[in-house]
């Protein structure tokens, strides 16, 4: 994921690349925030000339979607399930542990860049609640215990 | 011979190590010299047995499970090959008893194929339903849609041959067939086991669909929470391009139909489909007006067959069997059947897929066992974040629409979450609105700001300050947002606010006729 660095002319390759496609300003963001972790404020004027739309309407899907983030998030990206079902097999507790630990709210990133804690609606792992899900990985049946494992796992790598 | 051993590629059977399993499984292989194929299915559905492992042998496909990768080596010793007894063996997949009660139509292939080989799914009676829409006129097609009885699975149970029809008569230079992929409701799967355990059947309904209609272009709008749908589909879409299923001249016939994947981004208000039109279309995820429905002016302003997951899936077999054959299914005005997904504080959660009818206590006893706590069952969601929370004592009502309805609630997409006798009910009211605060599109007023202001009178109710005024005030907030918002979401939120109210006063401090609805 992101290093915080971006470079314009790689923005700009995206664009030129999806712009034809219909509806083509997700995509585009999307592979933006794929490459670099976030979507660099800097590049909205790039991707605005590019669609012939104004920064603003680019600004206002960016800031829209719960997603696309302005900020490079932190090395890791922890996100917690906070839906019903989730919340009926525990999910409190894990979010309690995790705040407390890193000393961190939703939509925050530690001071060392290290982690950034989120709030996900589900992620239709309902069968095996509750849910965290670390960078790429999923994890169902999750306590505090095993959470408590991963974090200093990840720490220690 | 060539052996099979079946692992979930399931994204909530990997959640509890089924890769792990998968990966523990080949290397066991590769050191004992035996050669087996390792097959990544979807998942059955059983989800208390993942990791679930299956073997193929002469009596079946044995299953054993929740296998962890330690177990890995003691089963290959017991003979798992060869399906022998071990503690962790649970007999022929089929013959355990949640499956095996199952009417499994539109589920018929999830956890049985390989979910990427379109040989599989051939062989397992795909494209059977395609071949005969091709011999059909679109208005046929409508007609067997329509005699099926089949209404939208998304939620918002809408009769989709007369969707279909409308699309059907509107003209048009271009038409699209959408696929809603956003399955933002909380306690629900479906669409996530189907696009993972048998993607081709969605590729094959909206294919039909568009056969159906006359559309040339079709996208499905997966949510970015399920990156392994995605992956899965993109996979799937690209195999029936190569092998003539999708692009132009499908199957000789001289159709055309273009189908791509496209990914939302965490509004769980793109699942509302006006929205999720607006999200196609590169823009803010707000709510349209309707009228104009998206049959007549939806993507791009041009007419659109814009379904659920399940609701797709369900059409090939419709059109494979004859609307008759899936009207034979269910009871009342509700056809068919429903995908259930049983979730929550269950002891046996899990993909249901039953005739409509079967009661919530069937469901959540005889399937489920109860709670995962063992202790006492209090209060069950059904359909969503937006439905009604219903308690124990309410739980005979049988599953179809109109009977959900008479009891104030909402089957939606099929969610049922369960809760035991440790959960605060005033704080799942205070959940309903914050979830509507953070979910809000901003279009309309009540939902925008309501949902906030709801937030707080329920603190002050729970503070016990001016109670009384202040459950007034709910329920006339709540009356606003029912009546002021455009869509569910505003719309709805006050069916789990007010059933809590009114089910389970006391949460609130409130003595039970003070909850009375006035």
């Amino acid at each position: 994921m992101s290093s915080g660095l971006w470079d314009k002319t790689a923005v700009a390759e995206i664009v030129a690349e999806l712009k034809d496609r219909e509806g083509a300003l997700l995509p585009i963001l999307h592979r933006i925030q794929d490459r670099f972790g976030y979507i660099p404020p800097d590049s909205i004027p790039i991707i605005a000339s590019g669609l012939n739309l104004s920064r603003a309407e680019v600004h206002g899907v960016v800031s829209f979607y719960r997603d696309f983030r302005s900020e490079p998030p932190g090395v890791h990206v922890i996100r917690i399930c906070r839906a019903e079902s989730c919340q009926a097999m525990g999910a409190a507790s894990l979010i309690d542990y995790v705040k407390q630990e890193l000393k961190l709210e939703f939509g925050g990133t530690d001071r060392e860049g290290f982690f950034t804690l989120e709030p996900v609606y589900c992620f239709g792992n309902c069968a095996c609640s509750p849910a965290v899900m670390v960078d790429e990985q999923i994890y169902g049946r999750m306590t505090p215990e095993r959470l408590e494992s991963l974090l200093r796992k990840l720490r220690s790598a | 011979m060539s052996r099979k051993i079946y692992v979930p590629a399931d994204s909530s059977a990997v959640s509890v190590g089924a890769d792990a399993v998968a990966q523990a499984i080949e290397r066991a292989l590769k050191q004992r010299a035996i050669s087996a194929q390792l097959v990544r299915n979807g998942s059955r559905g059983l989800y208390w047995l993942e990791p679930m492992v299956e073997v193929e042998t002469p009596r079946g496909r044995i299953a054993y499970g929740p296998v962890s990768p330690e177990n890995v080596e003691e089963l290959l010793d017991a003979g798992m090959l060869e399906g022998a007894a071990h503690r962790l063996c649970l007999g022929p997949a089929e013959d355990i008893p949640y499956l095996r009660n199952q009417e499994r139509l539109t589920f018929s292939r999830v956890g049985l194929v390989d979910p990427l080989s379109l040989e599989d799914y051939v062989s397992h009676g795909g494209y059977r339903g395609l071949r005969r829409a091709l011999e059909m006129s679109g208005a046929e097609i409508v007609e067997e849609v329509v005699a099926s009885g089949l209404r939208g699975r998304g939620g918002a149970a809408f009769p989709t041959g007369i969707k279909w029809k409308t699309a059907l008569e509107t003209p048009a230079d271009q038409k699209y067939v959408v696929c809603n992929a956003d399955e933002g409701d909380s306690g629900t799967f479906a669409d996530r086991m189907l696009m993972e355990g048998d993607p081709f059947v969605v590729i094959e309904g909206m294919t039909i669909a568009a056969v159906c209609v006359g559309a040339t272009r079709g996208y499905i709008y997966i949510r970015s929470e399920y990156p392994h749908s995605y992956r899965t589909m993109v996979k799937a879409i690209a195999s029936a391009y190569r092998n003539g299923y999708l692009g132009e001249d499908i199957l000789g016939s001289g159709k055309t139909f273009h189908l791509e994947a496209r990914l939302g981004a965490g509004a769980y208000i793109c699942g509302e489909e006006t929205a999720l039109l607006e999200s196609l279309e590169g823009k803010r995820g707000m709510v349209r007006f309707r009228p104009p429905v998206p049959a007549v002016k939806g993507l791009f302003g041009k007419p659109t067959v814009l379904n659920n997951v399940v609701t797709l899936a369900s059409v090939p077999i419709i059109l494979e069997k004859g609307g008759k054959f899936y009207h034979a299914y269910g009871t009342g005005r509700s056809r068919g059947t429903l995908t259930i997904q049983l979730a929550g504080n269950v002891k046996r959660p899990g993909l249901i897929e039953k005739a409509f009818g079967v009661t919530l206590r069937e469901i959540i006893y005889e399937y489920g066992g109860g709670t995962a706590s063992g202790r006492p069952v209090r209060a069950v969601q059904l359909g969503g974040p937006l439905g009604a929370y219903l308690p124990e004592s309410m739980l005979d009502v049988p599953l179809d629409y109109e009977a959900v309805a008479s009891v104030g609630g909402m089957i939606g997409h099929g969610g049922i979450v369960v809760f035991d006798d440790t959960v605060d009910m005033a704080q799942m009211a205070r959940y309903a609105m914050e979830f509507c605060a953070a979910e809000s599109c901003g279009k309309c007023t009540p939902c925008r700001i309501g949902s906030t202001r709801g937030v707080e009178v329920i603190d002050r109710i729970i503070a016990g300050i001016e109670r009384e005024a202040n459950v007034e005030l709910l329920r006339d907030l709540c009356e606003t947002l029912k009546y002021g918002s455009l869509c569910a979401l505003g719309g709805l939120t006050p069916m789990p606010v007010l059933s809590a109210l009114k089910h389970f006063p006391q949460d609130f401090g409130l003595l039970p006729q003070e909850a009375e609805l006035r």
